[in-house]
């Protein structure tokens, strides 16, 4: 019967279409996390995002001077407190950074080993999206995250140096980070395979 | 006396002691507490040592720096014992430059080689002797009785029938008495103070904020300057683009200055941070033409290359060539790295001058008054004596405030030549002090040793390759001798090991780097190339450390012997028991006449060593503070772990030098100093001998030495940027 | 140039300085109180500690403007503190300094470690003083005082 064969074959069309468009969509979101990951292992973010019981500074991302240590919540200890140093702004005068709040992200959140080297774009993806270990946030609880709390937005204001020079900034724009990590939360906050 | 292994201008004591005492009796002058900032007005008369107030209170002019090695209270306690003053009422002083107040051994006023105590323990002993003589005398005269029927306690002298007096009430008719030719000094056993753990007198006000240096000094009217020195050393001012700095309120001046070598931009300001600001914002052009760019890369090859053949001759004894005879087997064939160190003492380098025309007023920290002095009056167009030069209390030196050109004095002074009757305070950032040179040199060394059967050197040959600290200066003609500065070559070609067939030789390239004496000089190198090559010796005989130096000492290397025995018994409990993953380090050696033995017990806690105690055995003749001595050796070899610190070194690069501040150039720390550190004396009735810079030579061969044990490597190449 | 209120060792004090300024500075220089010490400009060493809001600060960094009205204590005023009594006592008593310049910036954060961990294990003592730099090297002694004024201050004589 010619109408039965064309409504199949125009379901088959529908299904392989429906197919085609499902590895696009997660591909799609992976490529929009890959673009998340370069501004979280950028200098500005990872610099604090560290595995060990130091921050680290500079786009060389030396230890922080002066023997900084994590402290039991990250906000140094009671001789070397990163408050005391780092003010509720950027100092630009004396070349140091602040914003509200300042202080180490938790080692759940680490982005690097305990060698200093980042991880991998893998790892961080399925860190990021284990509500176990970030504090219980889903994909639009992250898109928040990304775009109102200040010491992530510090990343695109982050001063001078001492010497007067700035101080580079993340390879997007706050606004493409946040387009970015728009889409891959859209897209399900889909993770690269791999290690 | 006997004479210093430096040979130095030998004065005998029968000239020395001609030194006059005299009682300065200041009605006038207010009450001073220790530490309490000095008055501009007060005046120095030259010849006075000790000052009796009327209140009872003892001023002491101590004829040194105090820059942290507590001299400023064990001379004074020297002086204050054979006098029999009362502790509580002395005060010690920082004398300013003049004649009376030069090191006796060394002819010039001065705190350098360890000097301190060796040189002038007899002095103010006979110093305070002569005082007591005094006062007693005048009692005596009061109560017609005789001196040797009096006696003197705590200042108060006691008459032979209940009469007694204070030293403040006898201090007038006692200035008028003779001082005495001789004086009989107290018998150790009569030592009140001397001996003992006396406390420093300036702990308080430098616990509380009052005690001032001389970056704190604030006189009426007074600016600031800061100098913008060229990127390579000796570089000249080309042009000057100031107009955006002269906009930054507070600033006075903007004018170029002769340097010691090339020329800068001096920046005057009300205050440091304008100064500071408006100095960011100078556009100078430098004229860089003629001048070397040193570079540490090519450095290395030229010295290395240097190191290969022998150079002028420091030493050479017994077959020269023993060497030959010993198979390639048996040899052990070694090359040290060491680079440029910056002293860099907490307190920033400063001066203030205020030049008045017709005289001059300098106030500084300085180790060198009389060569500053003489410096400040030739830039000034005046004779030394119209400049009053004071000392200030200082935040650390190391043989950085000891400088032949004086260059610090000397940029002050053109500054406060161009402002005529205001005090000009230059200061050095940070900045300005780990980038503006006068570095301990950068050394190679190669050396080939022949072991015998025995285990022990059959041959040792050595090439030292290292700038001359002191060719072209003043001091060349007593140090350096046939082409070899003894500054750099100490420790080796004298060294108490007994090696009989031994070639010690040196080469000085010429380097456009300015060069300083650090805090144990030619130790700091030497010591580390000897005392490594020591310790692998004996690792290749199987000898324990102690047994195999003991050994391979000369027998009348009296001190290392000493301090070995004593180190050997301290140590006996734990060093054959250290936990798993420690291990020791042994290390021996004598500087500046004080013999020193080192264990230490290092692990490697996150790839650096960790060093969890350190045992000093320390011969330095008698003890005048063993309090004192204790400090200097614990924090001593805090300063001497500079040399392994990962970032501890200073690197040119086309002639600029590439660290900036402590971010850069990275001193130790807590964390890299020892957790622990024991002190042990061999009593002794030797004459003193220093303690300032002995403790520095050993910490970083023990540690090096403890760290071979550990990893099985050679550590040859300072600093120690990786261990495992 | 602005004028800035500041409460100094529990006085009231007003500057009229350059915003940009660093607080030591305007402490030096301005109100004339030198007991805080310039080691680098870079708050590498410590030299400049102070109390600001009761949180140890290194001076040299935090520019005045940066101030608010939290309460500034110095070396100058510490001894007003039971605690800070204590730490300057051990200090002496123990004969802690050398050259002495790095003191009192040693001194502001032991009591910033005291005042927050009466009982400071050795670790303790490491990563709070572990930003103080001494040249001269006084560490094992600034240790032992930090264990006497923490004896003293349990024994109730804080």
């Amino acid at each position: 019967m010619p109408g039965l064969r064309a409504s199949l074959s125009l379901s088959a069309i529908i299904i392989a279409a429906a197919l085609w468009a499902a590895p696009s969509r997660t591909a799609q979101g992976v490529a929009a996390w890959e673009q998340v990951y370069s501004v979280l292992t950028s200098p500005r973010c990872i610099n604090c995002h560290t595995a060990t019981n130091y921050p680290q500074q500079g786009d060389d991302r030396h230890r922080h001077v002066a023997n900084v240590v994590r402290g039991p919540e990250g906000k140094g200890v009671p001789g070397l407190n990163c408050a005391g140093c780092h003010q509720e702004t950027n100092a630009d005068s004396t070349g140091v950074p602040g914003g509200h709040n300042w202080h180490l992200a938790p080692l759940e959140m680490r982005w690097q080993d305990i060698n200093d080297r980042p991880l991998s774009s893998a790892a961080v993806c399925r860190q990021l999206t284990d509500r176990s270990r970030n504090h219980n946030l889903d994909g639009p609880g992250l898109l928040k995250h990304h775009e109102e709390e200040p010491l992530v937005k510090w990343a695109w204001n982050p001063g001078l140096k001492p010497d007067g020079t700035a101080r580079t900034l993340p390879p997007l724009t706050h606004e493409q980070f946040i387009a970015a990590t728009r889409r891959w939360v859209e897209a399900g906050t889909p993770c690269p395979t791999g290690k | 006396m006997e004479v210093n292994r430096r040979g130095f201008l030998r004065v005998s004591f029968a000239a020395a002691g001609g030194l006059v005492v005299s009682l300065y009796l200041d009605r006038t002058a207010p009450a001073q507490e220790v530490g309490m900032p000095r008055q501009p007005a007060k005046v120095y008369p030259p010849d006075a040592f000790v000052n009796i107030r009327p209140d009872g209170m003892i001023t002491i002019q101590v004829n040194r720096l105090e820059f942290g090695q507590g001299v400023q209270t064990a001379l004074p306690m020297v002086l204050a014992d054979e006098m029999d003053a009362d502790w509580n009422n002395v005060i010690g002083e920082l004398a300013p430059a003049a004649d009376v107040y030069k090191d006796p051994l060394f002819g010039i006023q001065i705190v350098g080689g360890s000097g301190s105590i060796a040189h002038s323990y007899q002095q103010y002993r006979e110093l305070g002797a002569k005082t007591r003589a005094m006062l007693v005398a005048a009692a005596a005269d009061r109560w017609k009785t005789t001196p040797d029927k009096c006696r003197t306690e705590a200042g108060v002298v006691h008459g032979p029938s209940g009469q007694s007096a204070t030293y403040a009430e006898l201090a007038g008719e006692a200035a008028r008495k003779p001082v005495p030719a001789t004086v009989r000094l107290k018998n150790p056993s009569e030592f009140r103070l001397v001996g003992k753990r006396v406390k420093r007198l300036d702990s308080r006000p430098k616990c509380d904020g009052s005690l001032k240096f001389g970056l704190d000094l604030d006189l009426p009217g007074m600016k600031v300057a800061l100098v913008a020195h060229p990127p390579v050393f000796g570089g000249r001012v080309k042009k000057v683009n100031d107009g955006e700095a002269r906009r930054v309120e507070g600033v006075r001046e903007i004018f170029e200055i002769p340097l010691a070598k090339g020329s800068g931009v001096a920046v005057v300001a009300d205050k440091y941070w304008p100064a500071k600001q408006a100095r960011s914002l100078l556009n100078i052009e430098w004229d860089l033409s003629g001048v070397e760019a040193a570079d540490s890369t090519e450095l290395w090859t030229r010295y290395k290359q240097l190191g290969q053949t022998p150079g002028n001759v420091a030493g050479a004894r017994g077959d020269q060539n023993a060497l030959e005879k010993v198979a390639a087997g048996n040899r052990i064939v070694a090359e040290y790295e060491f680079p440029f160190l910056a002293h860099s003492p907490m307190e920033p380098l400063n001066t203030t001058v205020r030049f008045d025309g017709d005289r001059a007023e300098v106030w500084a920290g300085s180790q060198f008054q009389t060569v500053d002095q003489m410096a400040v009056a030739e830039v000034l167009g005046l004779k030394p004596e119209q400049v009053t030069f004071h000392t200030e209390m200082a935040g650390g030196g190391f043989g950085r405030r000891a400088v032949t050109d004086s260059h610090v004095q000397r940029e002050a002074s053109e500054i406060a030549k161009r402002l005529k009757g205001t005090p000009v305070k230059l200061v050095w950032s940070r900045e300005d002090d780990v980038r503006g040179g006068y570095y301990r040199p950068m050394h190679f060394h190669r050396v080939e040793i022949g072991v015998g059967a025995d285990g022990f050197p059959v041959a040792w040959n050595h090439v030292i390759v290292g700038q001359s600290l002191l060719m072209g200066t003043p001091f060349e003609s007593m140090l350096v001798k046939n082409g070899v500065d003894e500054t750099a070559t100490e420790g080796t070609a004298d060294t108490l090991y007994n090696i009989t067939n031994m070639h010690v030789s040196v080469h000085h390239p010429k380097v456009n780097v300015p060069v300083l004496w650090w805090r144990s000089v030619g130790h700091t190198h030497n010591a580390f190339v000897m005392e490594t090559l020591i310790d692998e010796l004996a690792t290749r005989a199987k000898m324990d450390p102690i047994a195999y130096r003991r050994k391979l000492l000369k027998p009348d290397a009296k001190k290392p012997l000493s301090t070995l025995d004593l180190l050997d018994k301290q140590t006996a409990a734990w060093r054959s028991r250290l936990p798993k993953g420690h291990a020791l380090g042994i290390s021996c050696h004598e500087s500046f006449g004080t013999g020193v033995a080192c264990a230490v017990d290092v692990s490697i806690e996150n790839k650096r060593p960790k060093i969890h105690r350190a045992v000093l055995a320390v011969d330095c003749g008698v003890a005048v503070n063993p309090l004192t001595i204790e400090s200097q050796f614990q924090a001593g070899v805090g300063f001497g772990l500079t040399q392994l610190m990962a970032k501890g070194a200073i690197t040119l690069k086309n002639g600029i030098v590439e660290q900036r501040n402590f971010d850069g150039y990275v001193p130790p720390y807590i964390v890299d100093a020892p957790v622990a550190v024991d002190v042990h004396i061999v009593p002794s009735a030797e004459a003193p001998t220093g303690c300032g810079e002995p403790p520095v030579p050993v910490i970083s061969p023990a540690v090096v030495n403890a760290l071979a044990r550990l990893t099985g490597k050679r550590y040859r190449s300072l600093p120690l940027v990786s261990i495992v | 140039m602005a004028t800035f209120q500041l409460t100094v060792n529990g006085q009231r004090r007003e500057v009229n300085v350059d915003p940009s300024t660093p607080l030591l500075w305007v402490l030096r220089e301005d109100l004339k109180m030198t007991g805080t010490k310039f080691g680098c400009g870079i708050s590498a060493c410590g030299a400049c500690t102070v109390h600001v809001g009761g949180v140890a600060t290194r001076s040299c960094i935090v520019p005045i403007s940066h101030l608010g009205d939290r309460p500034i204590i110095t070396i100058e005023g510490i001894s007003n503190d039971a605690v800070g009594r204590a730490v300057q006592d051990a200090w002496v008593d123990q004969d802690v300094v050398q050259c002495g310049y790095c003191q009192s910036g040693q001194i502001m954060s032991a009591v910033a470690l005291l005042k927050s961990t009466s009982r400071p294990t050795d670790q303790n003592i490491e990563e709070s003083m572990g930003g103080n730099l001494c040249r001269c090297g006084t560490y094992p002694r600034i240790r032992a005082a930090i264990k006497s004024a923490a004896a003293q201050i349990n024994k109730g004589g804080a």
